[in-house]
């Protein structure tokens, strides 16, 4: 029983498209998991489901082992919506103070709390602010300490590097990795492919309301494979003929090659070593999650989502 | 519930902390002071001085016409319309002679238009003049006639009203007074404060802090968070200016000089009278304050308080919750909630129309079903129970409009917290009437 989430079937219709169709997939406890997908895929919607602002259509939610209830378990979520939003009259430490009391923390446990968080992002000086006078990258971290203010089991981060500079958005990672040590489980959406890959454990890629992908990130990669690798050569050959690897690419004296069906990667090596030509350095190409997602998202259009007797109307 | 408490006092707080909040409270019923002191002082300096040539060809007007201060008349020889303006008159009257039984025209030509009032005087005099000149004519003195004038008492009226066994003084003008007020009052604080809940739900959207405040409360929480710390801002306003106007109203008191009170309180003791061989003969002053509060005194102040606390508060609620959901489906476009406000002000200006006719009529029938269905009860209601309870308004109608009220904004709040579930969330499509219906309809 190490889930802290579990979705089984999830669906949830609006009246001209199906937002999310059928979706299963269950996080482990402290990891860190990316939720992908193109921009209308139904993301936002899963997450409102999950966080308990929308009710689903059909279907189940576990949290923690329990069927999910929303009234109780809302204090051990934190969610930063993509759209962040705050009270922009109010000052900063007011503000955090009283979102931390809307998650059912004291008003001596939010301000150790507060206190602690500001220290650790160097907030400190900021408390009595107004938040229309902050920055975006400084109202972005703010949001953010407001979402992981009182330690939630689950901290779901929709967006979270966007409008941040790289200093503040490593900071920001840092935390999010300390977060996820001490047991707290992230589900992470975007559609920047690069910090998923550096991030996330697991994803789940939806496309058009559907799951299309689900597993860790090594898993994947090796799914999508297309068997090919960057040879380094100090000298090329001017020809070479072989049946087990063909040469996509070449680059100076860098070869890209794809085995074909029956051989291993040896064989290359072999084929290189039998006609004594050094060998630099021989690596394995996996495709980068961001082909993966053009892969599979490419073509697709949002109207295949929508139901078949609307289209025979219209 | 410890969480809706918490979003009441954000409300409540960071309105009451606002500067704006304490200075239109305090000057509020200052400018409120400042217009009726402008007003009248206005009404006073403002009369235009008008002296009149009149032409008379019948012959009796002259000395019978009389001045006033900002009216004289004038009897020159040898005037006309066209040289009056040149000899320093401002005004010509004309009147044709007649032989008393037929209507005739007088004709008045002036620089400047005159004044509704400064016509309806001197109309006034002319038939004063004629009346007079009639009397004499029936053979009574002029002598005769001044002395009837100078001695003639006029009648004061004192009208009572049945309660049970006994008869209660009752005074139609401060029953005006009071259900008027009060029906404003309802009637500005409910656009005051419904807008300002509208405002507070729009800001929240077109922040994107609705997202963020649903994740941690219920939208239902949210909205009447809203609503009843708003309200609790609007009840300290009242507060706060009871307060002023009580230490305004004593302040103005120590300023009476001493021997008027103990006048006062004699009149008081004697029910309007200083008992023969008193010291002194009430002054004047000392009169008018009795008279005050001796008209004052008719009217049953606490059941007029407490409901008007009680129609204040429904009413707000009724209209406030439908505000919210006004403001939960307005986009960034202002234009949008003027339209969608439209059906929630114009049972609020047709009720303050209502309003307007009960407090000079408060039974008719009208009147009367319009101060019981909650969409006009707060202020209509507020109109009639000015006029007394159970004399003008039956025991059973303020309880049928007391319970219809309580029923109503159960209702709309429970249809606004429908609309405004859905609508909070809903971004950058314009929502029509019969979505909103579908949401309400909506189960969860």
């Amino acid at each position: 029983m190490n889930e802290v989430l579990q979705v089984n079937q999830l669906k949830k219709y609006y009246a001209t498209q199906k937002a999310v169709d059928d979706i299963s997939f269950s996080i482990e406890r402290g990891s860190i998991f990316g939720l992908l997908g193109p921009n209308g895929a139904g993301k936002t919607t899963l997450l409102r489901m999950i966080t308990g602002i929308f009710y689903p259509d059909s279907g189940s939610i576990y949290f923690d082992g329990k069927v999910f209830n929303p009234a109780n378990d809302i204090v051990n979520i934190g969610y930063m919506p993509e759209e962040r939003g705050l009270y922009k009259k109010m000052k900063i430490g007011e503000q955090a103070l009283y979102l931390a009391q809307l998650k059912g923390l004291s008003k001596s446990e939010a301000m150790e709390k507060i206190r602690f968080w500001f220290k650790r992002l160097e907030m400190e000086t900021w408390w009595n602010k107004k938040v229309e006078d902050l920055s975006k990258g400084m109202s972005q971290k703010l949001q953010f300490v407001t979402t992981v203010l009182h330690e939630p089991k689950l901290i779901i981060l929709d967006e979270p590097f966007s409008g941040l500079d790289p200093v503040n958005a490593n900071l920001i990672k840092d935390e999010i990795y300390r977060l996820a040590q001490n047991g707290s489980t992230i589900i992470f959406s975007t559609h920047r492919m690069e910090q998923v890959e550096e991030i996330c454990d697991q994803i789940v890629l939806v496309n058009l309301g559907k799951k299309v992908l689900d597993g860790t990130i090594v898993d994947i990669k090796q799914q999508f494979k297309e068997n090919k690798f960057s040879i380094k050569l100090q000298e090329v050959p001017s020809d070479i003929n072989e049946g087990a690897f063909n040469i996509t690419e070449q680059k100076d004296k860098e070869l890209i090659v794809k085995i074909n069906k029956g051989f291993k990667s040896n064989d290359v090596l072999n084929y290189f070593i039998q006609h004594q030509y050094n060998i630099e350095s021989f690596n394995e190409m996996l495709p980068s999650l961001n082909e993966i997602f053009i892969q599979l998202v490419e073509g697709t259009t949002a109207t295949t989502r929508a139901f078949e007797n609307n289209l025979t109307v219209s | 519930m410890n969480k809706i408490r918490l979003i009441i006092q954000r409300e409540y707080l960071s309105r009451v902390k606002n500067k704006r909040f304490l200075l239109t409270t305090i000057l509020t019923p200052l400018l409120m002071v400042l217009f009726f002191v402008g007003a009248t002082y206005f009404a006073l300096q403002g009369k235009d001085q008008h002296k009149v040539a009149v032409i008379d060809q019948n012959g009796f007007f002259k000395g019978n016409l009389s001045n006033s201060e900002h009216l004289v008349f004038e009897f020159p020889e040898g005037i006309d319309t066209s040289n009056y303006l040149t000899k320093g008159y401002t005004d010509i009257l004309i009147i044709p002679k007649f032989n008393g039984t037929q209507k005739v025209n007088y004709i008045i030509r002036s620089k400047k238009r005159i004044g509704l009032n400064t016509e309806e005087t001197i109309s006034n005099k002319i038939n004063a003049a004629i009346e007079d000149n009639m009397l004499q004519n029936a053979g009574i003195e002029r002598a005769q006639l001044d002395s009837i004038r100078k001695e003639s008492q006029f009648a004061a009226l004192t009208s009572l009203e049945e309660q049970g066994d006994s008869a209660k003084e009752s005074n139609a003008a401060l029953s005006y007074g009071i259900g008027f007020g009060s029906g404003m009052l309802i009637y500005i604080t409910m656009f005051i404060y419904g807008a300002m809940v509208m405002r507070g739900v729009m800001e929240e959207k077109t922040n994107r802090i609705a997202e963020v405040m649903i994740s941690s409360v219920k939208p239902f929480q949210l909205m009447m968070g809203k609503i009843i710390g708003i309200g609790a801002v609007g009840i300290t306003q009242f507060v706060l200016w009871i307060v002023l106007i009580v230490g305004l109203t004593t302040a103005a008191q120590l300023l009476i000089p001493h021997d008027v009170l103990v006048q006062v309180n004699t009149l008081q003791q004697y029910n309007g009278q200083i008992p023969a061989g008193g010291m002194v003969q009430a002054s004047e002053a000392a009169n008018k304050i009795y008279s005050i509060q001796h008209t004052m005194s008719t009217a049953n102040w606490p059941l007029i308080f407490g409901c008007f606390i009680f129609y204040f508060i429904g009413g707000y609620l009724f209209y406030a919750s439908l505000f919210a959901a006004v403001g939960s489906v307005v986009n960034e476009d202002p234009q949008d909630a003027q339209s969608l406000m439209l059906p929630i002000t114009m049972p609020i200006i047709f009720s303050f129309i209502i309003m307007s006719n009960a407090v000079q009529d408060p039974n008719t029938p009208i009147a009367t079903w319009a101060s019981i269905i909650p969409f006009s009860s707060p202020m209509v209601m507020m109109a009639r129970i000015a006029y007394g309870v159970p004399g003008t308004v039956t025991y059973l109608q303020l309880a049928a409009s007391m319970i219809s009220l309580i029923g109503g904004f159960l209702l709309t709040t429970w249809l606004s917290g429908k609309i405004y579930r859905t609508g909070i969330l809903m971004y950058g499509k314009k929502v029509s009437w019969k979505e909103m219906g579908k949401w309400i309809l909506r189960k969860n």
